[in-house]
């Protein structure tokens, strides 16, 4: 067992957990996250995603400490039902989920890509979502609110 | 699970139980079914000492209770995974009772509040729903009751009077009105629901028929949303199963001391063949898992993958006719021509994104036993029932809670890993939570689609009309959805000791005493007639519909549209051979052979707006090499009566690579009055990509050891950087319809759909799932010689010299072999043509100025030719 310190979602945080513990686990187990979730502890699915000091990462097969000391970011760290991240907003107006299980991945892995790469096109946007599944099979409208968000960024 | 508005309850999982609601919601007018009787209502167990008595169906209180601030709370038996059910039963709420959307709460699945509508599955939600004797007829009856109540109040007739957002007037004189809130103050009331209770007419929806946005996306997207695997209760301990790597192999022996000493306060439960292992962190718990040395024995031996369909067809069988009518053989023996096929498809996985976890919290043992069970279970009732049997307790003395987990899409492993929380926890006496693994889930948690081999034979007369059908299939059966009397359906129950009769064997099949079309073997172009009364909608009268059942060797069980997909795979491929063969265009030969104006019109529709362009199949002019694109249309009559499917795929076929790349779907469905358009289309978009993956990509393997397809690699899907179909929704919004079902009729003919615009593209016939590339390689060596596409062009001209060039070299030969021309003048303007034999020829206008049509036809060195027309206006000079 060992203390381990990060900033989630803006606050500090400490832990007292075996280093080698995923950090899908603490950010369940120790914060009480909802946001990044369990698909298959083998980093071939993206439901486990946050962002580590800004890039998306897989909590599941992230050891806990390679996050001390470093910023996690999950999808309620990007915005709340009250106040939601505009990629948020824009997943909610095209209503680009079903069950949402996979959404963590998507959102995050979508939104890096376009903040980095304004204007980016629906076959960029689909490239950058390589290895990640929607098992509901959600992809047309998942783009689409892609697609409108990379127009906005990339205004 | 309560929610309401936007967000849900934090609270949702320690939710209010019916009579506590009832004593802190304040005045109701309508509310639980015991609400008639307040000391009943407010006793601790108001029935035979149970805590939880099952709600009943027949109260309307058991479905609609009105709170004194004029909240409308709505129970329901039907549960939602992603589809946007529950939005559509608030909207169903609002509607009957004229309130606003938001004024609904709705709790779904939750045996200790909810009437008990055992499981919410196989597109029946809407029916059920929508139906006479379930929610809407609670819901009309609770409306009739508060009108006759505001009647009395007000002085007035029931036909004087309206309803305004909750409020009831006088019309004439709206200043006499009364809310239900303050109508029912300190009132309890209880009525049965009543069949007299008149719906309100679809037409004047003001909710429904809305795509009001639905009430769970903001707090998935925003991570708020409590799903099965975010319930946490106090004291939690984490749980892990230990399953055998071999189907059927039991415990030999357990070595507690492999785990001894691990970190967490390893415990280790057995019952039985059932391995468990509980601890203070699911990290710990998995490690223990992974570390316990459990010896089983060899287990049963597997049919071997590679042999499976040839296997199928050996068997001893469970036989019945699905329909029998006419005289098949007959018709066979005497047709112009005869066609038959054999389709294979394989066993699939629901292959949920989250793996199946549920929470449970059993106190004491027998019948003593209690306890809560949040499970993402279709359907809390049965599951309640089959927990009591392996926990040996009382079902009154057990809670099932619904609560949201991934998308399910049937029977994955959401009811077994209930079991093996109850297990759990009742062995260590505190609250267990269970998730699997991947690998959990894939080989030993879920209940497959299984696996089809259909055979198909037809008919057809000199006029090419179909005159005989005969479908013989065989599939494999183990277990299914748990029940109170079948435990064992799912693995859990198995290994705990239950068992389930195995599929037994007949001689002579079973006939049916109507037609029930429920599985989709029987193809919509038939009557359906058993016993002399037609059941279906189609005119072919003569159909032997024969089915074979397999004891499997893996638990199988419903995987969205269950053997209707499988099914509708063959029949609607072998459709489309038929009308091939016959040179015939596969919209208009399948629109021959239907009655039912629905289907029919579905068809068109989807038709017209995927701009259908009438022609045979394959398509002319497609080399037979590189890419080349096809069209492919499949229909779908669900169930026989539960909902109307088109849809038309569009290929392209990397010929050389054997990859299929789908650019286009239009899909229609007609599922009677559209609830919400806009989650009806996001239903329609998801259903068929995600049986396009299953068309394409997905087949449970396995080898001596057992299933191998244990995680995303070893069972590929449709997955994002692949690229994804534009979608055309085209819904068909049938006022004068009942409801019916919607998010399973897309998917169950993509597959079809798909290998008809393979055959298009490429003139070979894929009859196995899924299409790989080696599949669509080896399609491509046994296909016939591609036929010559004729293309007839003028070369630019002025439109007034007297000649004019006729170019047809861009005409295609796919073989590359030779191609004979004949140009020839067709029409009333007849002009001389020079070098009629050529690619190019000359036209010379002999009879002054006028529209002159010019033919051109070609052959190739096997026969086959097409021919292309031209039509130039000749202005003359
Ligand atoms: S859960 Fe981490 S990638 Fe699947
Ligand atoms: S919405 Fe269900 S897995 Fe993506």
């Amino acid at each position: 067992m060992a203390e381990v310190k990060l900033t989630v979602n803006g606050k500090a945080a400490t832990a007292d957990v075996d280093p080698n513990m995923p950090l899908l686990n603490l950010l369940m187990e120790d914060l009480g996250l909802n946001g990044p979730k369990f698909g298959c502890g083998l980093s071939q699915c993206g439901a486990c995603t946050v962002l580590l000091d800004g890039e998306p990462i897989r909590s599941c097969v992230t050891p806990c400490s390679d996050a001390a000391g470093k910023k996690v970011t999950t999808i309620e760290g990007l915005g709340t039902t009250k106040t939601p991240h505009r990629l948020q907003q824009l997943f909610i107006e095209e209503q680009a989920v079903q069950c949402g299980y996979c959404i963590s991945g998507i959102l995050l892995y979508g939104k890096t890509y376009i903040d980095k790469n304004p204007r980016a096109s629906r076959e960029d946007i689909i490239q950058s979502l390589t290895g990640l599944i929607c098992r509901c099979h959600t992809h047309s409208r998942m783009v689409k609110a892609l697609e409108r968000y990379a127009q906005e960024v990339g205004k | 699970m309560s929610m309401k508005h936007a967000t849900m309850t934090t609270d949702a999982y320690q939710a209010l139980n019916r009579r506590d609601f009832f004593k802190t919601a304040g005045a109701l007018v309508i509310g639980f079914h015991a609400a008639g009787n307040p000391q009943q209502a407010s006793a601790q167990n108001p029935i035979g000492g149970a805590p939880y008595p099952t709600v009943p169906l027949t109260a309307t209180d058991s479905w609609v209770a009105i709170a004194a601030d004029e909240t409308v709370y709505v129970y329901s038996g039907k549960c939602d995974f992603g589809q946007g059910f529950r939005t559509v039963q608030a909207q169903l709420a609002a509607d009957e009772l004229y309130v606003p959307f938001e004024r609904v709460n709705m709790t779904i699945c939750d045996t200790a509040i909810t009437p008990d509508q055992g499981v919410s599955s196989g597109s029946q939600g809407s029916p059920t729903q929508f139906g006479p004797s379930a929610l809407r007829q609670a819901l009309a009856t609770a409306r009739e009751t508060l009108l006759k109540m505001a009647a009395d109040q007000l002085k007035a007739q029931v036909s004087e009077l309206q309803i305004i957002n909750g409020v009831i007037s006088v019309k004439a004189d709206s200043s006499r009105r009364v809310s239900y809130g303050s109508l029912v103050g300190g009132k309890k009331l209880s009525t049965a629901i009543s069949a007299a209770a008149k719906f309100k007419d679809p037409a004047t929806y003001t909710v429904l028929g809305k795509s009001i946005p639905r009430l769970d996306v903001p707090s998935k997207v925003t991570g708020e949303f409590e799903y099965v695997q975010a319930v946490r209760l106090p004291g939690m301990l984490h749980g892990k199963v230990v399953r055998p790597t071999r189907q059927g192999a039991r415990v030999v022996s357990v070595d507690e001391s492999s785990v001894k000493g691990m970190p967490g306060n390893v415990k280790v439960v057995v019952k039985k063949d059932f391995v468990g292992v509980v601890a203070d962190r699911e990290w710990d718990a998995l490690q223990a898992a992974q570390a316990l040395n459990v010896t089983w024995t060899g287990g049963t031996t597997l049919p071997a993958f590679d042999g499976i369909y040839d296997f199928m067809t050996k068997q001893p069988t469970r036989k019945a006719f699905i329909v029998n009518s006419g005289d098949v053989d007959g018709q066979l023996k005497a047709a112009k021509r005869t066609f038959s096929a054999t389709y294979l498809h394989p066993f699939q996985m629901h292959g949920s994104m989250g793996t199946s976890c549920a929470v449970a919290d059993i106190k004491g043992t027998g019948t003593a036993a209690t306890g809560t069970i949040y499970a993402a279970t279709q359907g809390v009732y049965p599951l309640r029932d089959a927990i009591a049997t392996v926990l040996g307790a009382s079902t009154n003395n057990l809670r099932v809670i619904f609560k949201e987990g991934s998308g399910c899409y049937g029977i994955n492993g959401v009811d077994t890993v209930a079991y093996d929380a109850s297990i759990l926890s009742q062995a260590v006496g505190k609250p267990v939570r269970v998730q699997y693994t991947r690998r959990d889930e894939n080989v030993a948690g879920e209940n497959y689609g299984p696996a089809f081999v259909m055979r198909l034979k037809a008919g057809v007369d000199d006029k090419n009309q179909l005159t005989a059908w005969d479908y013989e299939g065989f599939s494999f059966s183990k277990g299914g959805r748990p029940t109170g009397n079948a435990a064992a359906n799912i693995i859990s129950g198995e290994l705990v000791g239950l068992t389930i009769a195995a599929v037994a064997p007949n001689t002579t099949p079973t006939v049916p005493a109507a037609f029930s079309n429920n599985s989709n073997a029987a193809p919509a172009y038939g009557t359906g007639t058993v016993n002399g009364v037609s059941g279906s909608t189609g005119v072919l009268r003569n159909e032997r519909v024969l089915s074979h059942t397999i004891q499997s060797p893996f638990f199988t069980g419903p995987l969205r549209s269950p053997n209707r997909l499988q099914n509708s795979f063959a029949n609607e491929s072998f459709m489309d051979e038929v009308a091939a063969a016959l040179g015939e265009d596969p919209v208009q030969y399948r629109l021959r052979h239907l009655a039912d104006p629905r289907l029919i019109d579905a068809l068109k529709q989807a038709a017209s707006a995927a701009k259908w362009e009438t022609r045979s199949a394959p398509k002319r002019g497609n080399l037979r090499k590189g890419k080349v694109t096809g069209r492919g249309v499949a229909v779908l009559l669900y169930e026989g009566n539960n909902g109307y499917s088109t849809v038309i795929a569009e290929v392209e076929v990397d010929q050389d690579k054997g990859n299929v790349v789908v650019t286009r779907f239009v899909i229609s469905q007609d599922s009677g009055p559209v609830s919400n358009p806009d989650g009806l289309r996001n239903q329609m978009e998801g259903g068929t990509l995600q049986g396009m993956s299953r068309a394409l990509r997905e087949e449970v393997r396995w080898d001596d050891f057992g299933v191998t397809a244990a995680d995303w690699r070893k069972y590929p899907v449709f997955q994002f950087g692949e690229f994804v179909p534009q979608m055309v929704t085209v819904p068909i919004n049938n006022l004068n319809a009942t409801q019916d079902g919607a998010g399973e009729g897309a998917i169950t003919i993509v597959a079809a759909a798909l290998a008809n615009a393979i055959f298009d593209a490429t003139g070979a016939r894929i009859r196995q799932v899924p299409f790989t590339p080696q599949r669509v390689l080896d399609a491509l060596t046994t296909r016939g010689a591609g036929l010559p596409l004729a293309v007839a062009k003028p070369v630019k001209w002025d439109g007034f010299s007297r000649e004019v060039v006729l170019d047809g070299s861009g005409s295609v030969e796919p073989a590359n072999g030779a191609l004979t021309y004949q140009w020839r003048s067709v029409g009333s303007s007849q002009a001389a043509i020079y070098g009629a034999g050529q690619s190019k020829a000359t036209a010379q206008f002999s009879s002054g100025p006028g529209d002159y049509t010019f033919e051109l036809k070609i052959t190739n060195a096997a026969g086959d030719s097409d021919t292309s027309s031209i039509t130039v206006t000749y202005s003359g000079r």
